[in-house]
């Protein structure tokens, strides 16, 4: 959700609601029913999860327990090895998952752009993992998985591997990746296709013209023309791949050991499972303003390319 | 050979790669368990059986009531959420009162929060509104939400406003001008809402699994992890049958929409 937001917002601040007569309270009213909602169930909540992460507090005290402690758990924070494992491990998880499923996004969104024999399917197909839930998801590659006797390793059989997957640490996040990568790909090579279908057209007719190189091609007019849908996607998908805990808490637990204790799970450990309410609202704080500030400085350094470009 | 099946082959091929996951789980879904790790895999089920459906669908840990309930939270949301973000999203876009731009800042503002975020303190807040542990606490955040008036003021703020006043002129109301003019033309846009709100909601997984944990109010994704035997261990076929089913709403939804649902999620970004 917060992605959409993220480029939804630069894109309005930009225009302008023509004004229109003032009518007063009428306009109030039809914002009303979603304003109280919004006050109810985002707002009320955001608060406090700002005001819980000076606090320190957990279930059993009761909410007459609530202690306010300053800075107490960004002090611990910075001292906490798990947080920095936990970081540590997402940083991987991002910096290895999120440009292989950009860059093959990519090459399977430019081969589905040609003409191919039952395109409208094949698009379909690829897309397929993007709309399945996690569990199903989870359940099936966790069986897939499975290091005697699951498919992948029947496979991988025949190149003398035989990897531990989710029963070994060393694997467990490689299979993690595995999965985020067959997850995105193909949404990824969707969102590339509509941006292709933009591209500028005479410019290709007139590097044919000039005899240009496929990779020249892609080089000068492709690549560029794509650079506002690759920062939004790896905007998304850095988003994504910090802030989802769901398949992690289904499929591992965060381990075997720590080995796939992203930051959101411990959050989610955090918070769920040793109720340390506090805590947890800070860990969560400082992991939304870290992703927002990487995301930020993502946007920004490719945003500087295009213009030297 | 034509330049088409040149590349057309090897897309296919990777393709079936990429389908493999869901071939394993409908076959494992009709044959029985000693069969799910056969090596080597055994694609086709030999014996064929219904069976694990059978017993999804009807024996004592049936997905049939968390399949209602996931209906029942998904019709609610995605109602709620196309009535007032329709609403709020043409007010901010068509409509002019007091306050209307730094209101629009703070939606934007509060846009950004992913919702794992909020799930610390809605677990509280829910648990002192006696909300936790009921479907309401699924449902009433999903009829609410700043990412809908968005995508309809998005819509709204492209559609001309002499409409508007050339009906004002004729003395229609502000209602009648909302419903009457612009809601008809909203129609393609509060689908592609709709089919967004409605998978969204169909696939969540962290809000059940936190803010709900009676197994009796289990939403479907939930549901899907009750297939273990008495050591804890996964029972292949019946989860992959109920994981089969659990697709099958989406997929209908995909296939029968599929351009629009296609241009919803590539126009948005969500998941």
């Amino acid at each position: 959700m917060a992605t959409a937001a993220v480029a939804t917002a630069s894109r309005v601040r930009t225009e302008k609601a023509p004004g229109i007569k003032p009518r007063g309270w009428i306009g109030f009213l039809f914002i009303a029913p979603n304003l109280l909602g919004v006050i109810a169930f985002t707002l009320i909540p955001l608060i406090s999860v700002v005001v819980l992460a000076f606090t320190d507090w957990n279930l059993v005290s009761g909410l007459g327990g609530i202690t306010f402690n300053g800075i107490d758990n960004f002090v611990a924070i910075a001292r906490d090895p798990g947080f920095w494992h936990a970081i540590g491990l997402t940083l991987v998880y991002v910096v290895v998952s999120v440009p292989l499923t950009v860059v093959l996004g990519l090459a399977l969104g430019i081969a589905l752009n040609r003409p191919l024999p039952g395109r409208a399917v094949l698009r379909a197909i690829f897309f397929l993992p993007y709309i399945v839930n996690v569990v199903a998801i989870g359940m099936t590659w966790l069986m897939l998985m499975n290091p005697k006797a699951g498919l992948v390793n029947q496979v991988l059989d025949a190149f003398g591997i035989q990897p531990g997957w989710f029963a070994s640490s060393h694997w467990a996040l490689p299979a993690l990746i595995v999965m985020a990568i067959w997850g995105g790909v193909g949404y990824c090579s969707l969102i590339y296709l509509s941006a292709l279908q933009d591209a500028p057209r005479q410019l290709y007719e007139a590097a044919d013209i000039d005899g240009a190189s496929a990779w020249a091609k892609f080089r000068v007019i492709t690549w560029p023309s794509l650079l506002p849908t690759t920062i939004f996607l790896l905007v998304t998908l850095i988003i994504g791949a910090s802030q989802g805990f769901g398949l992690i808490a289904l499929i591992t637990a965060g381990g075997p050991g720590d080995s796939t204790t992203t930051i959101s799970y411990y959050m989610y450990q955090t918070g769920f499972q040793f109720y340390r309410f506090g805590y947890a609202s800070a860990i969560g704080l400082v992991t939304f303003v870290g992703v927002l500030v990487l995301t930020l400085l993502t946007w920004r350094a490719q945003r500087g390319r295009a213009l030297n470009e | 050979m034509s330049k088409k099946w040149m590349w057309g082959i090897p897309l296919w091929i990777l393709a079936l790669a990429f389908l493999a996951p869901f071939a394993w789980m409908i076959s494992t879904a009709l044959k029985p368990d000693v069969d799910a790790y056969k090596i080597p895999m055994q694609w086709i089920p030999n014996p064929f059986q219904w069976d694990n459906f059978t017993t999804v669908l009807t024996g004592a840990t049936s997905v049939l009531p968390a399949f209602g309930r996931s209906i029942f939270v998904a019709v609610l949301r995605v109602a709620g959420e196309l009535i007032t973000a329709t609403m709020a999203g043409y007010a901010f876009a068509r409509m002019s009162f007091k306050g209307r731009d730094k209101l629009f800042l703070l939606y934007l503002a509060t846009a950004i929060i992913p919702a794992q975020l909020l799930l610390v303190p809605r677990f509280i807040y829910f648990q002192k509104l006696g909300l936790y542990d009921t479907l309401w606490a699924l449902i009433l955040p999903g009829m609410f939400t700043v990412l809908g008036t968005f995508l309809m003021r998005q819509f709204f703020i492209s559609q001309p406003a002499e409409f508007a006043e050339a009906a004002r002129m004729d003395g229609a109301n502000e209602w009648r001008v909302f419903t009457r003019i612009y809601l008809p033309l909203a129609t393609p846009v509060m689908s592609a809402l709709g089919i967004l709100a409605f998978v969204w909601s169909w696939n969540d997984y962290e809000t059940p699994l936190v803010l709900i944990s009676n197994p009796d109010r289990y939403t479907l994704p939930l549901s899907l992890t009750n297939f273990v035997d008495e050591q804890g261990q996964i029972a292949p076929g019946l989860t992959m049958a109920a994981s089969v089913i659990s697709i099958v709403p989406v997929l209908i939804v995909f296939v029968v929409l599929q351009r629009r649902f296609i241009a919803a999620m590539t126009h948005t970004g969500i998941k």
